[in-house]
């Protein structure tokens, strides 16, 4: 399956749901992460923060450009005009960045998150979507070590950075499980083979985190998921986000940089 | 090669193509050509039509676009009415398709080559990394991130440099 043009409209659908999901997931955790450029606990952390912008930016153009190649509009256009409720990201990277605990707890949880789907992906029954996959995990290995390195550095180091970090998992936790909240179309991608089902991915992540945490000192809170991020509910902290990430490409509609 | 004396039109062949895209260069690493890098994959050449299979190293590159503009410039001086470049993910860009005259540019600019990409990177890989200025391998990581996406910063304990390394990938 590669081809968008031979495939029927449920289909192409559901396939875009994924896409819109994981593109909107990266773009957002990677202006969270631009924030910190120049405002960084360390000048290496700041200039990690700025390459890991980076990369997730690149990856959500990514992912956006697969989604226009099944009808969306261009990845800028995805990016810059849609509205919050049209956004289907995980409420996890829209909360505000908070301190440097919070920061390197979200994105370590989303980091092993991207892990698992990524390692799904790259065996899709859709053909572009497995070959991106297999590009974009090979270069996650650098993120992954990063912020794992951060966890179990921060966990236990002083009482008050692990109770900073206690705190960060405790907030961060059911917003990370919303990332695992099924697109819509789930039954029909998991019958094309394109993705497993989003409950067997949250179990393999689990499976990935929890000893992590827990070397670290960490107590895994009991939570239900904070839901509703894949249909376009959203928290407040949202729509400040895009009034900031969208101010100059609308300020300039049709200009040129 | 290239053929253009007037009257008669320039020949376009893969190999003519090839040979032009030894001129572009990553603005970030600008002694190393996309050639060498192992970045072009395919050159297709079909009449006055050129496509090239183009392979990011990091996706989220920001010089991406600037390589692939000059791509299209560079096979058009070659006489080439349509250029395209098709961006290819598969099989994934791997540091080890960088060529010894890679390796050698970057020593060059004082950037270490990447280790062999083909075993797990961990921290271990990055032990023992050979200085670009004096050879050491009495280095340190400092940070797995550096300016660029690919690269990533050490400290030679012997010359007491800095320096800085292409990742493997």
């Amino acid at each position: 399956m590669g081809n968008p043009s031979r495939m029927s409209e449920p289909l192409r659908e559901a396939l875009g749901s994924l896409l819109l999901a994981m593109a909107d997931d990266e773009v957002l955790l990677g202006h969270r992460d631009a924030e910190w450029v120049g405002h960084a606990p360390i000048l290496e952390a700041d200039i990690a923060m700025a390459s890991i912008a980076q990369d997730e930016i690149g990856h959500a153009i990514l992912w956006y450009s697969l989604l226009h190649e099944l009808g969306w509009p261009d990845p800028d256009r995805m990016a810059y005009f849609r509205d919050p409720p049209e956004f289907r990201n995980a409420t996890l990277v829209e909360l505000p960045r908070g301190d440097w605990a919070f920061t390197v707890v979200r994105q370590f949880l989303f980091d092993y998150a991207e892990k698992v789907r990524l390692e799904a992906l790259m065996a899709s029954a859709y053909r572009p979507l497995a070959e991106a996959a297999a590009k974009v995990r090979r270069e996650e290995t650098y993120h992954l070590m990063h912020s794992r390195a951060w966890v179990v550095r921060l966990g236990d180091a002083t009482e008050e950075s692990h109770r900073r970090m206690q705190a960060a998992l405790d907030l961060a936790w059911p917003h990370a499980l919303g990332l695992f909240e099924p697109a819509p179309g789930e039954d029909l991608r998991v019958a094309e083979g394109i993705q497993p089902p989003e409950a067997e991915l949250r179990a393999r992540w689990e499976a990935e985190v929890r000893p992590i945490l827990e070397a670290a000192s960490l107590v895994v809170p009991e939570a239900e998921p904070i839901d509703g991020g894949r249909k376009g509910q959203h928290t407040e902290h949202l729509a400040a986000l895009l009034a900031d990430f969208q101010l100059v490409a609308r300020s300039g509609v049709g200009e040129t940089w | 090669m290239v053929n253009d004396r007037p009257g008669e039109g320039p020949t376009l062949t893969r190999e003519a193509v090839l040979a032009a895209l030894e001129a572009v260069k990553d603005p970030e690493i600008p002694t190393v050509s996309i050639v060498d890098m192992g970045m072009v994959y395919e050159v297709r050449v079909d009449g006055d039509t050129v496509e090239v299979a183009f392979a990011p190293t990091f996706v989220g590159c920001p010089a991406l676009h600037v390589m692939e503009r000059e791509i299209v410039e560079r096979v058009q001086a070659l006489g080439a009415r349509h250029v395209s470049v098709r961006r290819v993910y598969w099989p994934p860009w791997t540091s080890d398709r960088m060529n010894e005259r890679a390796r050698q540019a970057l020593r060059e600019l004082g950037i270490a080559p990447p280790q062999p990409a083909s075993r797990e990177i961990t921290m271990v890989l990055f032990e023992g990394l050979a200085c670009p200025f004096c050879g050491s391998k009495d280095t340190q990581m400092e940070n797995l991130f550096g300016p660029t996406s690919c690269r990533a910063l050490f400290y030679c304990n012997a010359c007491r440099q800095p320096f800085e390394a292409f990742k493997p990938l």
